[in-house]
């Protein structure tokens, strides 16, 4: 069988690496897998009720915001809203910054690849 | 909604850094398959809005129907050390979706790829996307075992794909072949020179 091709080797243009600073629209932009940890008590008198939904479910111990809005069953755009109110407010603190602010760590990398390794 | 989820759900305390990995391909190419097959947690699901050049809709007045759309995502978790989790999102690669990566690819690690032998060329726009992104990516072939598979051989020059791209078979239900295909990405991605100049400005 002599499966299709993506392209004519002839009109091979590769732009392997380009994008380098790309701008981003809004400053701290929650990610989809930015962690999320409960930090102190709030009055609950004080919250909406989707953000006593959002502070009980972190209370029980760090996740996702992805998994935040697939627990709350909420739109992850309306998520980070939420979150992001609450973590301005001081109850919640986000944990994963590291690799969002500087990128893959070759460190990093190695203890991702020693735990699919582990898997096999 | 309101019951609360328990146990596993949380990820251990020691948890610091999330690494995150797309898995992306056609319609019914086995996206979901795959991540549920590596992941520690039921899959889980989410609805992205995304506006049509790509950006997240993180404010929630004033949007209209005619400039978002919603995007469905089914992900997955597994805590790989102490402190490391990687999350997998099975990402649709259909035409349409192509423009709304933008913000599910940053900060991503990488994407694999799932192709099908019998309809290789629709994971070809998916591949072209990815390199105009310089998101780091390898390509796993889903053994449907309905066809036979060309050698890598012609597999990579279907995709036409740089000799440092990773191509691997696998079949996205079994454990040992889907953690093989996601380690070749990493290794690809340990192996890049490029890895530092990704989204550090
Ligand atoms: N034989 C075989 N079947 C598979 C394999 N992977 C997935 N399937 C089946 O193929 C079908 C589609 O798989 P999904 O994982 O839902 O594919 P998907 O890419 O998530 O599909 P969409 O999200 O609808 O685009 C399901 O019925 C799977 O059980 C595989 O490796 N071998
Ligand atoms: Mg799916």
């Amino acid at each position: 069988m002599s499966p299709p091709r993506r392209r004519d080797r002839e009109s091979l243009v590769r732009p392997y690496l380009i994008t380098g600073g790309r701008a981003h629209p809004t400053r701290n932009t929650l990610d989809l897998t930015t962690l999320i940890q409960a930090t102190r008590h709030a009055d609950p008198a004080l919250l909406s009720p989707e953000q006593r939904r959002t502070l009980r479910l972190c209370s029980g111990g760090s996740l996702s915001i992805a998994e935040i809005a697939a627990h709350l069953e909420l739109p992850a755009s309306v998520t980070r809203v939420i979150v992001a109110d609450l973590v301005d407010e001081g109850h919640l603190a986000t944990l994963s910054t590291e690799w969002q602010q500087h990128g893959p760590d070759r460190e990093l990398l190695q203890e991702v690849l020693d735990g699919l390794r582990a898997l096999r | 909604m309101g019951s609360e989820p328990s146990g596993e759900v949380y990820l251990p305390d020691s948890v610091r850094t999330a690494v995150k990995v797309l898995v992306v391909g056609p319609f019914a190419v086995g996206k979901s398959t795959f991540v549920d097959t590596l992941s520690e947690i039921e899959p889980l699901h989410t609805e992205e809005t995304m506006t049509r050049d790509g950006a997240v809709v993180d404010d929630l007045h004033g949007i209209t129907d005619k400039t978002t759309t919603t995007v469905a995502l089914d992900f997955g978790r597994r805590t790989l050390s102490d402190r490391v989790v990687l999350y997998m999102f099975g990402t649709p690669g259909q035409q349409r979706f192509l423009s709304m990566w933008e913000d599910l690819a940053h900060g991503a690690l990488g994407a694999l790829v799932l192709a099908d032998v019998a309809r290789l060329e629709e994971s070809f726009d998916v591949i072209s996307v990815l390199e105009e992104r310089g998101l780091p990516y390898g390509v796993a072939i889903n053994d449907f075992s309905s066809v036979d598979i060309p050698s890598h051989e012609e597999l990579r020059e279907a995709f036409d794909l740089l000799p440092e791209i990773p191509l691997v078979t696998c079949d996205a239900r079994d454990r040992s072949g889907t953690a093989r295909a996601m380690i070749s990405l990493v290794e690809h991605v340990l192996a890049s020179p490029f890895q530092h100049a990704q989204e550090s400005a």
